[in-house]
């Protein structure tokens, strides 16, 4: 596979670690009432979608970016990369 | 008479003569030859056994989807076993053996199988070999591994040489046929950056097996010529003797290059093949067809073979399979064979054509509606029956057949990413369907366009498109006869009539297997073994699949297809490996200390891909455990030495950079003052611990991390998600240092005074400026920029200190030499070891991935004061319950007993199993300190049961020990030595 990393273009996939879904991302707070069962989703509950999934893949032997992919799971297509902080920021995530 | 079958023409140098021998007689045959060709020129038509039944088999065809003609090549190391006869390129002094039989080939005891046919039908092993079930294992297993199977393994390292390369092309072209040929010639003319491989040694495809015409010239003559102008492109690469053998994501194909299979031997540091990764932007599959056969009652006799293989070796190799010849064919192609054959002074004995209407000739009789029904001659054709139209038989005296039942185009390709062929009804065969491998088009009769001139139509067309071109060449006249096929797949009636022939797979075992209700074609392949040998059933998967068809009354399309997977033909283990064999296989790290301690005479062992001194032996000591227990005791009693440099070093700047470890650690370290160092505990989001280590503050926005040398990779992959993912707007940076810095342990009571003769005088290491914990930033031996850190891992009074990894040889000999006077030694790993276990440091036997902070003791240093990773989910009602395990000591009530690791713990009194269990041991060393072998174990309640009684047990090693538990503090529970 060839990931086209949003600084570098493209890159073989035998540079990159991957992580697995990008809902990683979205970890709850820990300080709040339900966290207990916030975290349990978290950790635990994935979607397993026959079609287009967000990952996280990590560029190891390059720029040790993270990136969110989005690749069809049926395919291996790869229609959208993105620097995982980016993502992440849009998401509403911070300090 | 040498070479009797050879007649004149073809493509090989006569001026050359090449000797080589088959089954240990001499032959000869010249360059450009097959071992196939120089075989059937010589007259040898018997080649080896079939796989179950022994039978005599020859070639069945004059390519690499060969399923018969099978050898081992070469001899000693370099044997290599079912080694396809077709695509062996000859050369002097060749040698090659047949397999699967005994003792020689022409008589072979085990034929005696093919009379006891009838127990080894479709699935033979699951109803023969069921029970009783120990008689597998002795018995039918050893008996059928002697009795079925090819080729034999030389039971030697592979002593070739194997290299790996990337390529990279605008448009990657597969087959160098008349359409690879003509799309090169379009690309390739335009600028475009173009690869063409084909797995031949000559290029030209079918273009070398024909007689007609190319424009003006020989359609081989066509080939050189195309061969020459492409050669002269600098943006082309031709490669010859590359198999493309899968493609895989993105425009990614994988290639074999077979560099020096034909040569007689391979000078030093030539590789024998390549395995290329090419990375293109378009592919075009011109990969041809192959011919199908027809089945019938014994087809399997040497001399029969594919009517398009013995023109091939009569055109392109100059070459007869037998003087007198008949044809069996149910399309014009086969007529084809015959006349190509008459003109070259072949006897045609006839042309069997299975159509009311097939076209007659001048020069041979054509029997129309007619069939071949059964076959005879020992160890080779000498007879066909044909049955006639009107119900009469006629012999046939031949001493070959050529079979033609139709053309498959060679979609295999274009199936390896999910895409699935389309049956075509006019061509009675399948083309490539609409879901190909992105970027890949496919041309010529790979497509279904059987022409010549439609092949080089369709690969300029095709290389136009790829490469948005907007003019076609001009292209040269050639043949452009419409194919039809109408099917035939075999002769009804016949008792024995072979579909896959490497696999010894008949009509009737497919239909069989249907009766016995395996309905989908992959039940088929797997009860029958049909298409499922090295040659993935080339030559036999459509045939097996049509008779299926047949017998459930419905049509091929309904009845499925089969899934072609990658490599396209077998590729050795050894071009998987390339030079990653052997001590290749990782790289191996060296600690700044190595050369050092290698002339010490260290002993290392591997710490992933570190080398570490796990000993440093002396003159008089015999057993590791004489060197180890003296380090223990010489670091104890005064100091040692040790190379820690493989532990990951991490450094962490920023302004955030306090908080971020915050977030990482479990416990906290906001507070933790500049010149202080902290143990820190990682763990997972689930709870479980991660990774123990320490941070060192060097400076407000400053910390270097330590992490275990096991974990030095994902913890940093780690930190660096929790920063770009989690927290993206933290003004934090992180690096690795692991290989700047060399550091080493110097620990034991004179530690401090060793190290104040190196600490340059201005930096004061007393215990009251340098405590316990501390750590800064230091010069030694004069100005030579350094770290020091007062951690102990050993328990006694230490540190670590870093140096800049090019000085770490220099720093470890100057710290023996100054040294001396204190009788300094140097530790290794399993010194190291031994004085953790003393303390009750957990490593990664405790951080084994199961156990929480709880569970090690520590579970007060997991701060829920602050939102750390992984502190929600370690609170989980079963990581928190009463009797989970917790860390204990654990010494034998006799110190020299044995203690091991992975025994389970065992109340003394109660049954030993499973259900009793009350924990187990982690791990263990002889504790000079103690006299007394020791462990450390996770045990139920563990926490509460210290001086209790219990039984260590290893029911597979019949280990039954009496343990005491105790406190996992050996040495110095109270920590007075580390603060001395």
């Amino acid at each position: 596979m060839i990931i086209n990393h949003p600084l570098l273009g493209p890159r073989d996939a035998s540079e990159f670690t991957y992580l697995g879904d990008a809902s990683l991302i979205d970890r709850p707070d820990g300080m709040a009432e339900n966290a207990a069962d916030a975290f349990y989703d978290y950790a635990y509950l994935r979607d397993n979608p026959a079609g287009e999934h967000q990952e996280l893949w990590y560029h190891e032997a390059g720029d040790r970016s993270w990136l969110v992919v989005t690749r069809n799971t049926l395919t291996h297509e790869i229609s959208k990369v993105e620097l995982a902080r980016d993502v992440a920021r849009a998401r509403g995530r911070s300090k | 008479m040498t070479q009797a079958n050879r007649l004149s023409g073809g493509q090989i140098d006569r001026d050359t003569t090449l000797n080589f021998q088959f089954d240990g007689r001499s032959y000869t045959a010249h360059p450009g030859d097959t071992l196939a060709s120089a075989l059937l020129a010589n007259n040898v038509r018997l080649i080896g056994r079939s796989f179950k039944y022994h039978r005599p088999r020859g070639l069945l065809t004059a390519g690499s989807e060969e399923p018969n003609g099978m050898v081992e090549l070469r001899s000693g190391a370099h044997k290599e076993p079912n080694t396809r006869a077709t695509t062996v390129e000859m050369f002097d002094g060749l040698t090659a053996n047949s397999q699967n039989r005994w003792p020689s080939l022409r008589f072979d005891t085990l034929a005696v199988n093919d009379l006891f046919s009838n127990f080894l039908s479709a699935g033979f092993y699951y109803k023969t070999f069921m029970w009783p079930a120990a008689f597998w294992e002795k018995l039918y297993e050893p008996i059928i591994r002697r009795a079925a199977g090819l080729g034999s393994l030389s039971m030697q390292a592979d002593p070739d040489e194997y290299d790996k390369g990337f390529r990279h092309c605008d448009l990657l072209i597969i087959g160098a046929g008349p359409a690879g040929l003509m799309a090169a010639l379009t690309a390739g003319r335009a600028g475009a950056d173009v690869i063409l491989a084909d797995e031949d040694f000559t290029l030209g495809g079918r273009l070398n097996s024909e007689t007609f015409s190319v424009g003006e010239q020989s359609a081989s003559d066509w080939a050189t010529q195309a061969v020459a102008e492409l050669s002269a492109m600098p943006n082309v690469r031709l490669m010859q003797r590359t198999t493309v053998i899968g493609a895989f994501d993105h425009g990614i194909y994988g290639a074999v290059e077979r560099t020096g299979d034909h040569l007689p031997s391979l000078p030093a540091g030539k590789p024998r093949q390549i395995l290329w990764r090419i990375y293109c932007q378009k592919a075009l599959l011109c990969a041809g067809a192959t011919e199908r056969p027809i089945a019938f009652e014994n087809n399997d006799r040497p001399g029969i073979m594919t009517a398009s293989a013995l023109r091939t070796y009569a055109n392109r190799f100059a070459v007869t399979a037998a003087p007198r010849v008949a044809i069996f064919t149910n399309n014009d192609d086969g007529h084809r064979t015959a006349s190509d054959l008459h003109a070259k002074g072949v006897k045609i004995a006839a042309v069997v054509d299975v159509r009311e209407d097939a076209p007659l000739s001048y020069d041979y009789e054509v029997l129309k509606g007619a069939q071949v029904v059964n076959t005879k001659g020992r160890l080779g054709l000498s007879f066909v029956e044909v049955a006639l139209p009107d119900g009469s038989t006629r012999t046939l005296d031949c001493g070959a057949l050529g079979v033609s039942g139709g053309w498959n185009p060679s979609v295999h390709l274009t199936c390896h990413q999910r895409g699935r062929p389309v049956w075509d009804e006019n061509l009675a065969a399948f083309v490539p369907g609409e879901n190909l491998p992105v970027g890949m088009s496919v041309a010529g009769a790979a497509n279904g366009v059987m022409s010549t001139h439609g092949a080089l139509r369709s690969g300029a067309q095709a290389a136009a498109t790829a490469l948005n071109l907007a003019t076609l060449p001009d292209l040269p006249e050639a043949e452009d006869a419409p194919l039809a096929q109408t099917p035939f797949w075999y002769v009804q009636g016949c008792k024995r009539a072979w579909v896959d022939q490497q696999n010894d797979v008949t009509v009737k075992d497919v239909k069989l297997s249907y009766q016995e209700g395996f309905r989908s074609v992959e039940h088929l392949k797997r009860y029958t073994t049909l298409g499922m040998a090295t040659d993935q059933g080339k030559t036999s998967n459509i045939t097996g699949l049509a008779i299926m068809a047949e017998v459930a009354g419905k049509s091929i399309p309904e009845t499925g297809t089969t899934i072609f997977r990658p490599p396209y033909t077998p590729v050795p283990i050894g071009a998987f490996a390339g030079r990653m064999i052997g001590k290749e296989f990782h790289p191996t790290r060296l600690t700044p200390s190595h050369h050092w301690a290698k002339e010490r005479g260290a002993v290392f062992v591997e710490a992933g891909n570190w080398l570490r001194a796990q000993w440093f032996p002396q003159a008089d000591e015999t057993h590791w455990r004489e060197s180890v227990d003296r380090e223990v005791r010489q670091t104890r009693a005064s100091v040692g030495v040790c190379d820690c440099t493989t532990l990951g070093k991490i450094d962490v700047q920023g302004t955030d950079a306090a908080e971020f470890l915050n977030r990482v650690y479990a416990n906290g370290f906001a507070k933790l003052a500049v010149g202080k160092t902290r143990y820190g505990l990682m763990l997972r989001e689930d709870g479980m611990v991660m990774d123990d280590g320490t941070a060192a503050r060097l400076a407000e926005d400053h910390f270097v991390v330590t992490t275990t040398t096991a974990n030095a990779v994902s913890v940093y992959r780690h930190m660096e998600f929790v920063r770009q993912c989690l927290f993206p707007d933290m003004d934090v940076q992180l690096i690795s240092t692991t290989d700047g810095w060399a550091q080493y342990a110097v620990a034991g009571p004179n530690s401090r005074k060793l190290l104040q003769k190196i600490v340059d005088p201005e930096f004061d290491i007393s215990n009251e400026a340098f405590p316990f914990m501390a750590c800064g930033k230091i010069t030694v031996c004069g100005g030579l920029r350094a770290r020091l850190f007062r951690i102990s891992f050993s328990g006694e009074l230490a540190f670590e200190i870093a140096v800049p990894a090019r000085y770490g040889d220099a720093l470890m000999r100057r710290l023996m030499a100054e040294g001396e006077e204190f009788d300094v030694t140097p530790y290794g790993t399993e010194a190291l070891s031994v004085m953790r276990i003393e303390k009750g440091h957990p490593v990664g036997n405790e951080l084994n991935g199961t156990t929480t902070a709880l569970n090690l003791g520590m579970g007060k240093m997991v701060s829920r004061k602050k939102d750390s990773i992984g502190s929600v989910l370690s609170e989980r009602e079963a990581l928190t319950a009463p009797d989970i395990l917790k860390l204990v000591g654990l010494k034998p009530i006799t110190p020299e007993d044995k203690v091991t690791a992975g025994g389970h713990l065992m109340n003394v009194e109660g049954p030993i199993d499973a259900a009793h269990d009350q924990g187990y041991v982690t791990s263990v060393a002889y504790s000079p300190s103690l006299n007394s072998n020791i462990g450390l174990g996770l045990l139920k309640r563990g926490d509460e049961r210290l001086g209790e009684k219990m039984r260590l047990v290893s029911p597979l090693t019949d280990l039954t020990v009496e343990v005491e538990i105790v406190s996992a503090h050996f040495v110095d529970p109270e920590g007075e030595r580390l603060r001395a």
